[in-house]
């Protein structure tokens, strides 16, 4: 089984954002970034699959600016094979990145496709869904669980009455959720070995597709902050503040 | 300007998310509803019942992301809208339609602005994208805790669409949480419990305060992965979103990714040891101490007080 897994490089979770100030965005000069937690899920289930045996080969794919390769290494140090930026400083809606994508399918024809369920930064949750419906692949989305039968999977997904399990024919599309594993720490000489993996650059204008969004963006603001409220002294006076609160409320 | 709204329903049953779905694509147009169901009947019934619905379309099939992506897409021409709510079925197929259609989707919507104007949350809600969509055809997720849902008493006509729709993907089991508290996404009052709670008898406890008090029980990913709650109560950036009139945090730290769930609270209350817990500072009303004394004399004085709801 062949393996491509795709990664983004994002905003690191723990860095506190801040929207700038004339409403362009938010400011990612100078903030640390690292690969987006979900994708290195999806990179260790690969990983974790190729370990049982089964597997010839995994891809790392990401598409982004030049400094994106950090993300790649990070992958290749992880246990994947060799990896492939798609180089861009665009911003790039989520049907574009899809549709780079699925001419990487096209070009590598894997077996399996690995992705994040979504990325921290844009929240968006679209990738994996838009990629298995332009490589008419099927698709088990937010996976806690990847099991191997055969020509088949058995996921089990995060849903919202609980879990559920599917099966898939491969070639598939699977998105990973925090749940389905423990992300390794890469050791030392897995990430000094990481350096001489190979690692193909090529620029997204070469795949012909129209890389131009079709949103506009007005503009990115903060949120409304919360004021500050009190500290009660004794549980009367929260059973209280509870009960003037739910008393307040109306009949839905 | 028509909607073609897509109902989610588990277990037989209508979301009640759908009439807060309704009340909000109502800003777009005429709605008309599409249940995919193995049994649509009962679920189109509830679903006729919502007032603005013109009418409800079913299709006989197991829903998965194909079968019901397929039903859209055979809909889709006739609409300039095609809504979904931003739960765990909408996320799975919407994406997978916009695909289809080549249109690219504006989702997680918490404000319609105007009908190509959407307002959605980024960067776990630590940011508000506002977005125009120049398409022709729009297609939304929407987030049912921002909206406040439509009336009932409408009797829209119940039509069957009879396509066939097929799936490589197959339906294996469904792993349901058995539980009878309401609805997390829409419920009025929601009772957090975080890993502090210390194991799955523990949040027992919090289990009881929400049956004092009518709500729903929530819980941090910690409590969630250290298997003290069960996965479908998570809130935050990659759980379930809410929006209840009040929130009441037990022994949670207010991580950001946590927080992103919970901005729609119109009050939090907080009990925490911790006076410099993020989720404290941000509390409207906070009591700090022990959770394990609190919660049970908490339980008892609101019994006193006897709010039966
Ligand atoms: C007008 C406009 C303004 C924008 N502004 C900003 C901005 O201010 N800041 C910003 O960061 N982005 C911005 N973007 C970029 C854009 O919103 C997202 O980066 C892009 O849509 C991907 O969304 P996502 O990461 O949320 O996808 P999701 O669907 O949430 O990602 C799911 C999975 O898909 C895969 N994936 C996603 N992106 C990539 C990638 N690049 N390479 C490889 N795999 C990938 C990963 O496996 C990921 O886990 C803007 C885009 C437009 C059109
Ligand atoms: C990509 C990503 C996505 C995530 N998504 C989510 C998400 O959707 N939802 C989510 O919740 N988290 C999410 N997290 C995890 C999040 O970062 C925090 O780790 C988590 O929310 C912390 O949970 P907690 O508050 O239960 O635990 P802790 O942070 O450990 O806090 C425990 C709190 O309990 C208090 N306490 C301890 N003992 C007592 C006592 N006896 N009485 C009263 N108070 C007590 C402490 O003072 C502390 O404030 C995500 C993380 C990542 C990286």
């Amino acid at each position: 089984m062949k393996i491509l897994v795709a990664v983004k490089r994002v905003v690191d979770h723990n860095v506190r954002i801040r929207v700038r100030p004339d409403g362009t965005g938010v400011e990612t000069t100078g903030v640390r970034m690292s690969m987006n937690p979900f994708c290195k899920h999806a990179v260790e289930a690969a990983v974790q699959l190729a370990e049982k045996g089964d597997v010839s080969e995994i891809v790392i794919v990401s598409i982004g600016p030049k400094q994106s390769n950090d993300v790649i290494l990070t992958a290749l140090a992880m246990g994947a094979r060799r990896g492939i930026l798609i180089e861009t400083d665009a911003a790039l809606e989520t049907l574009t990145i899809a549709k780079l994508l699925a001419k990487v399918v096209s070009e590598e024809q894997p077996d399996l496709i690995l992705l994040g369920k979504q990325a921290v930064d844009d929240d968006s949750n679209h990738v994996g869904q838009m990629l298995a419906a332009l490589t008419n692949r099927p698709q088990a989305t937010f996976a806690s669980q990847i099991v191997v039968k055969g020509a088949e999977l058995e996921v089990t997904r995060e849903v919202d009455y609980g879990r559920e399990t599917i099966s898939v024919p491969l070639p598939a599309v699977v998105t990973a959720d925090l749940r389905l594993n423990t992300p390794r720490n890469a050791a030392l000489p897995m990430v000094m070995k990481a350096r001489s993996k190979p690692l193909a650059v090529r620029p997204a204008t070469e795949f012909g597709v129209d890389l131009a969004p079709r949103l506009r963006t007005e503009k990115i603001s903060p949120p409304t902050e919360r004021v500050p409220g009190k500290t009660v002294g004794s549980v009367s006076d929260f059973a209280a503040a509870v009960a003037s609160e739910v008393n307040e409320m109306e009949a839905l | 300007m028509s909607v073609l709204l897509l109902a989610d329903h588990d277990n037989g049953v209508l979301s009640p998310a759908t009439a807060r779905l309704v009340a909000a694509s109502s800003a777009l147009g005429v709605v008309d509803i599409l249940v995919v169901a193995e049994n649509p009947a009962s679920i189109a019934a509830e679903a006729a019942k919502i007032a603005g619905v013109q009418k409800v379309i079913t299709v006989t099939a197991t829903p998965i992301a194909e079968t019901i992506t397929n039903s859209l897409e055979n809909l889709a021409q006739r609409y300039r809208n095609v809504v979904a709510s931003a739960s765990s079925v909408g996320k799975d197929v919407i994406p997978r339609l916009a695909a289809k259609l080549d249109i690219q989707p504006v989702t997680d919507v918490v404000e319609i602005l105007s009908p190509n104007r959407f307002t959605r949350p980024i960067y776990a809600g630590n940011a508000l994208e506002t977005v125009e969509d120049p398409q022709a055809t729009h297609l939304l997720t929407f987030r049912a805790s921002a909206f406040r849902p439509a009336a009932s008493g409408n009797t829209a006509p119940v039509e069957s669409l009879d396509i066939s729709v097929t799936s490589a993907a197959k339906f294996l089991a469904a792993h349901r949480t058995d539980s009878d508290t309401p609805d997390l996404a829409t419920a009025q009052i929601v009772i957090g419990g975080g890993v502090s709670v210390g194991s799955a008898e523990g949040f027992q406890l919090i289990e009881k305060l929400g049956k004092t008090l009518g709500a729903a029980v929530g819980a941090t990913r910690a409590a969630v992965d250290a298997g003290y709650a069960p996965n479908d109560w998570q809130i935050g950036q990659t759980g379930k979103i809410i929006a209840p009139d009040l929130y009441i945090a037990i022994g949670i730290s207010g991580a950001l990714q946590h927080l992103a769930g919970i901005q729609g609270a119109k009050k939090i209350f907080a009990i925490n040891s911790d006076p410099e817990a993020p989720l404290v500072k941000i509390a409207d009303v906070a009591l700090i101490g022990d959770l394990f004394e609190i919660v049970p004399q908490l339980v008892t004085e609101l019994e006193r007080l006897g709010l039966k709801r």
